[in-house]
């Protein structure tokens, strides 16, 4: 399908006003999107410029969902949508929730980060933790490509990215363990890392969903609360 | 070429019956059927093949651009295309199972069991009271004390009695836009129908008449199967149970109006209701 879509309206104005949400939403979206990689980054290699970056940008993100949320509430208000229409509103709603939790996550990051001993700062390499966070911007990335072209056909493949986020979490659970249980000194430290590969496994669960919306909002089918299985198979049949 | 049984848009009452857990399963039974209906103008074709079931006791819109059919299609119901000379009309409209087309049917009884209410209020030029009292008074009856009671039940059903119960005998045309309209309701609803047709039965009015019209609708379908015609898709949105969209002549899609303006299956119907190029 197509901006088109969106483009179509007899009145212009609305198709202008449906046309800025949609670019907010993908700005909004590009912000987290390196709000997530600058918080990591920050928290792998000590940057604590960054991390003051992350947590001031923060605030951006909580604007831009007021703001897209004023502009979904008022043409719900003034052009009672319906159809494609309605159902973009409101996914949009629930898209940019889902964004601007992923942002608290980001500057949850950052927050530890500023947080850091220097001393517990090592220079070990966590690639662990480098792939969660590649494999979690790419599900951001495609689901937020989803919402932009308004088309369902790689939601499946990024939905089952999360099976592998989630089993790279678990892998990194069980290594941090036995970090912790060889030396106590690295508790804290483990500990940190943790909380890190949590944010980010919480991060691809809120692509997940953001995949979700976009499925309701071009298909018109409520596909939460569903197990992977079925999600595949609604899918197909749409 | 489409054939009559691809372009069938009959609700399956019955699936739906069996869906739908918190309707009672009496409120889901056909009304009215309607079935290849062709109808030409003149030679020229304004219907064609529409095939619909309509529901008992429910709120069935019909929304389209203007000259789609949906007026004439509304008309067929009471036969009020009788009236317009060069109209011919094939396929059937069952009515309770009986073919209203049917030569043994009497069409002053069908009009009376199918009441019609049209865009403009059109009461008489006589007082409330005789308004409501026409039907029945044509019929022949004349008991004061019935009269009394059918008008008083008629005016409260159509939620005007308490603003002119003290002015039954003031002449109806003083009345405003959106009583008038209520009173036209009441006359139609004192003969007992078992069908009410609502021909853009707010489109003259002012927001608060249209809600009080609409409020109306919504109580009248206790009783009544209502089919209304409307220009307005926020009113369908609000009002009906189902909704039909026709474009052309034709009926493109026919489903439950929860679904018809969340998730249209017709592109046709999405661009109408969601105001795109078509």
């Amino acid at each position: 399908m197509d901006n088109n879509k969106i483009k179509q309206h007899i009145s212009r104005q609305f198709n202008e006003e449906m046309e800025d949400i949609r670019n907010k939403v993908l700005a909004m979206g590009g912000l987290v999107e390196q709000q997530v990689d600058l918080a990591t980054k920050a928290f792998m290699g000590y940057d604590m410029e960054n991390a003051e970056t992350v947590v001031k940008q923060d605030q951006l993100i909580n604007e831009f969902e007021k703001d897209i949320d004023h502009e979904c509430t008022e043409i719900m208000a003034r052009r009672q949508p319906a159809a494609f229409d309605l159902r973009m509103i409101i996914s949009t709603i629930k898209i940019i929730t889902d964004l601007e939790r992923i942002g608290d996550e980001a500057a949850r990051i950052a927050r530890m980060t500023l947080r850091l001993d220097a001393s517990e700062y090592h220079q070990d390499k966590y690639y662990e933790i480098e792939h969660l966070l590649e494999l979690v911007k790419d599900m951001l990335n495609g689901a937020l490509d989803a919402y932009a072209r308004t088309d369902i056909d790689e939601v499946v493949e990024i939905t089952e990215q999360d099976f592998k986020v989630d089993r790279e979490y678990t892998s990194i659970t069980r290594q941090l363990i036995t970090q912790m249980m060889e030396n106590p000194r690295n508790i804290t430290r483990a500990l940190d890392m943790l909380w890190t590969a949590r944010a980010l496994e919480r991060i691809g669960d809120h692509a997940c969903n953001i995949c979700e919306h976009v499925i309701y909002m071009v298909k018109g089918k409520d596909v939460r609360h569903v197990s992977r299985e079925e999600l595949k198979k609604t899918v197909k049949t749409l | 070429m489409t054939t009559a049984n691809q372009r069938t848009h009959g609700i399956n009452l019955g699936a739906l019956q069996r869906e739908d857990k918190t309707a009672p399963a009496h409120e889901l039974e056909t009304c009215i059927k309607i079935e290849n209906l062709d109808l030409y103008y003149s030679g020229k074709q304004a219907l064609h093949g529409i095939n619909m079931e309509m529901a008992r006791k429910k709120v069935t819109a019909y929304i389209g651009p203007s000259g789609c059919g949906k007026s004439t299609l509304l008309r067929c119901i009471n036969r009020m295309n009788d009236l317009v000379d060069g109209v011919t009309i094939k396929g059937k409209i069952l009515l309770e199972n009986e073919d209203i087309y049917d030569k043994s049917v009497k069409v002053a009884d069908l009009r009376r069991r199918v009441g019609m209410v049209f865009q403009k209020p059109n009461p008489f030029p006589k007082s409330i009271y005789e308004n409501v009292a026409y039907g029945l008074r044509i019929q022949g009856v004349n008991d004061r004390q019935l009269l009394d009671e059918v008008v008083e039940k008629s005016l409260r059903g159509a939620a005007l009695w308490d603003e002119v119960k003290h002015r039954l005998n003031d002449n109806a045309l003083g009345m405003s836009g959106g009583q008038q309209q209520r009173l036209v309701i009441a006359r139609a609803i004192a003969i007992e129908p078992e069908v009410i047709l609502l021909d853009e039965p707010a489109s003259a009015l002012d927001p608060i008449s249209t809600l009080k019209i609409e409020e109306l609708i919504n109580e009248l379908k206790d009783k009544y199967t209502i089919i209304i015609v409307t220009h307005n898709m926020q009113q369908a949105a609000r009002v009906s149970d189902f909704t039909a969209f026709m474009y052309m002549g034709e009926l493109i899609e026919f489903g439950e109006t929860s679904e018809l303006f969340t998730n249209p299956t017709k592109k046709q119907t999405e661009d109408y209701i969601t105001g795109r190029y078509g």
